[in-house]
């Protein structure tokens, strides 16, 4: 069979090729050097934490796990464990793993561009950042009992009683909830035909499932710093 | 005056410097592309890359210092392993010994400690360059997806051996992360809808992370065993796929 590749149009390759030897390698070596040298540099001033013997009698005060997990102790204040420890962080992964497969944008592949993919780019920087605000937050703005501390504050014992929480009726949580997702998931199809019919249905609610998972994250927290909702759906099996 | 040419010539012009060396060091094209494809810890590298690929305002450079705190990690965690016990009334006494008794043991404690710190920063980094640059694009998803397997890796690593010291610092941490795993759906005693499955504090998921119901000696040998051999080993598995996938998905990733 003849292949007809006039048809085709021709590429123009660049050949912008660099010899690997020295010009990357002489680069990483370089780097090597500065982190092995700034490593030994911060050990040798900055002693590793190092405190008594553990002891299961006496609870540390407050009790935090790793600071990379902070900010997953963090949203433990505003679900129940179930969720903020373990289905939480589960559907994060999940939600990066899916990341190359949703994202269908052609454009911007190897190169650094906003202009070309701003939703990809905002909602990943959104929740980049947020991780990291809540790890700031747990790491250095929680004291004694969890307890919130600015940090001009002292971290005391001393702190003001929390205002009671109350959850929300339940008909009402329901219909929050559901009216939340539904709104989340038919809106954005209705009104960016476009953003729609480019993913496609099964893509789309992906997509949308985790966004709106992530943005429903943050507007838990609002309730209950705003209104003091502990929970928005609360049964006797499972709270959200 | 010629006495260092006529050394060098003496040391490189000989049987056993040749067999080790097998080729000299003119620079011509033709060595350069020797000088990778003949080193077995080189040809990790193509001989030629597109030169935006060697731009550190492009990589950021994070990969590959990933890769190096992890061999650094490697290095000292060997050393450490000389001079530690995993054992309950041990453990402790032995970080006290490397901070006041081993020689530069304090120095290798703390370059191990912050090296951690260091690689869980530099990899997150990276996974964000990877994304500002679209770089999981076709035909790299495949290669994202591992890169994501070894950040989760990255977290595990450093908190499986956060219980190491068995201070009251590294117990409390582990004693926090692994309470969450009571609370998992299904698997974990206090988790929703646990009953279904008949979960008790001594058959749960947290039973099967700890070796028991609370942190005690299983705990510690399993930290121990995971974080010096199990994870170093998937990891590294791990790190073969992704890193040859960079070469076969069409090198670094960059503009058409």
């Amino acid at each position: 069979m003849e292949v007809r590749q006039e048809k085709k149009g021709m590429i123009e390759l660049k050949d912008d090729k660099v010899f690997t030897w020295p010009t990357l390698v002489a680069k990483e070596f370089l780097a090597a050097i500065f982190v092995t040298v700034g490593l030994l540099f911060y050990s040798y001033f900055v002693d590793a934490p190092l405190r008594e013997l553990s002891n299961p009698g006496q609870a540390e005060n407050p009790a935090k796990a790793p600071w990379y997990f902070l900010g997953l102790q963090e949203v433990l204040v505003y679900f129940d464990p179930w969720f903020a420890g373990v289905v939480l962080p589960s559907i994060i992964i999940l939600g990066l793993i899916l990341i190359p497969y949703l994202d269908n944008n052609p454009k911007g592949n190897g190169y650094y561009t906003f202009k070309e993919r701003r939703f990809a780019v905002t909602t990943f920087v959104f929740g980049y950042i947020f991780w990291y605000v809540l790890i700031y937050i747990g790491t250095a703005l929680r004291g004694p009992f969890w307890a919130f501390f600015w940090p001009w504050e002292k971290w005391t014992h001393d702190f003001p009683t929390p205002p009671p929480l109350h959850n929300l009726p339940l008909p009402l949580g329901i219909i929050l909830m559901c009216g939340f997702y539904f709104a989340g998931l038919t809106l954005p199809a209705l009104f960016k035909k476009d953003f729609f019919m480019k993913l496609g249905i099964i893509r789309y609610s992906l997509t949308m499932g985790l966004l709106l998972t992530m943005i429903g994250t943050v507007i838990k927290m609002v309730f209950r710093l705003a209104f003091n909702v502990k929970f928005i759906i609360a049964t006797p099996w499972i709270n959200i | 005056m010629k006495l260092i040419p006529d050394l060098i010539k003496k040391i490189t012009n000989n049987e056993i410097w040749r067999s080790v060396f097998r080729h000299g060091y003119a620079d011509t094209p033709r060595n350069r592309a020797l000088q990778i494809i003949s080193n077995i810890w080189l040809h990790l590298h193509p001989v030629k890359v597109r030169e935006h690929g060697t731009k550190i305002r492009f990589t950021w450079c994070m990969g590959g210092i990933t890769f190096f705190i992890f061999l650094f990690e490697t290095i000292t965690g060997i050393l450490l392993m000389f001079y530690y016990v995993p054992d309950v009334n041990r453990a402790y006494a032995d970080i006290v010994d490397l901070m006041y008794v081993v020689p530069f043991g304090r120095f290798l404690r703390n370059s191990h400690r912050w090296g951690a710190h260091a690689m869980v920063i530099t990899v997150s980094v990276h996974m964000f360059r990877v994304f500002l640059t679209g770089s999981y694009k076709p035909p790299r998803q495949f290669n994202w997806v591992v890169g994501v397997i070894l950040l989760v890796l990255t977290f595990l690593l450093s908190f499986t051996g956060y219980l190491l010291p068995w201070d009251q610092l590294g117990y409390w941490a582990i004693t926090v992360g692994t309470n969450m795993a009571r609370a998992t759906p299904f698997l974990g005693h206090e988790g929703p809808f646990s009953y279904i499955l008949g979960m008790r504090p001594d058959n749960d998921i947290r039973f099967a992370l700890l070796g028991g119901t609370a942190i005690d000696a299983p705990a510690l040998l399993r930290a121990y065993v995971w974080h010096c051999i199990a994870i170093p080993v998937i990891a590294s598995a791990l790190m073969m796929v992704h890193f040859w996938r960079v070469r076969k998905d069409g090198g670094i990733s960059g503009p058409l």
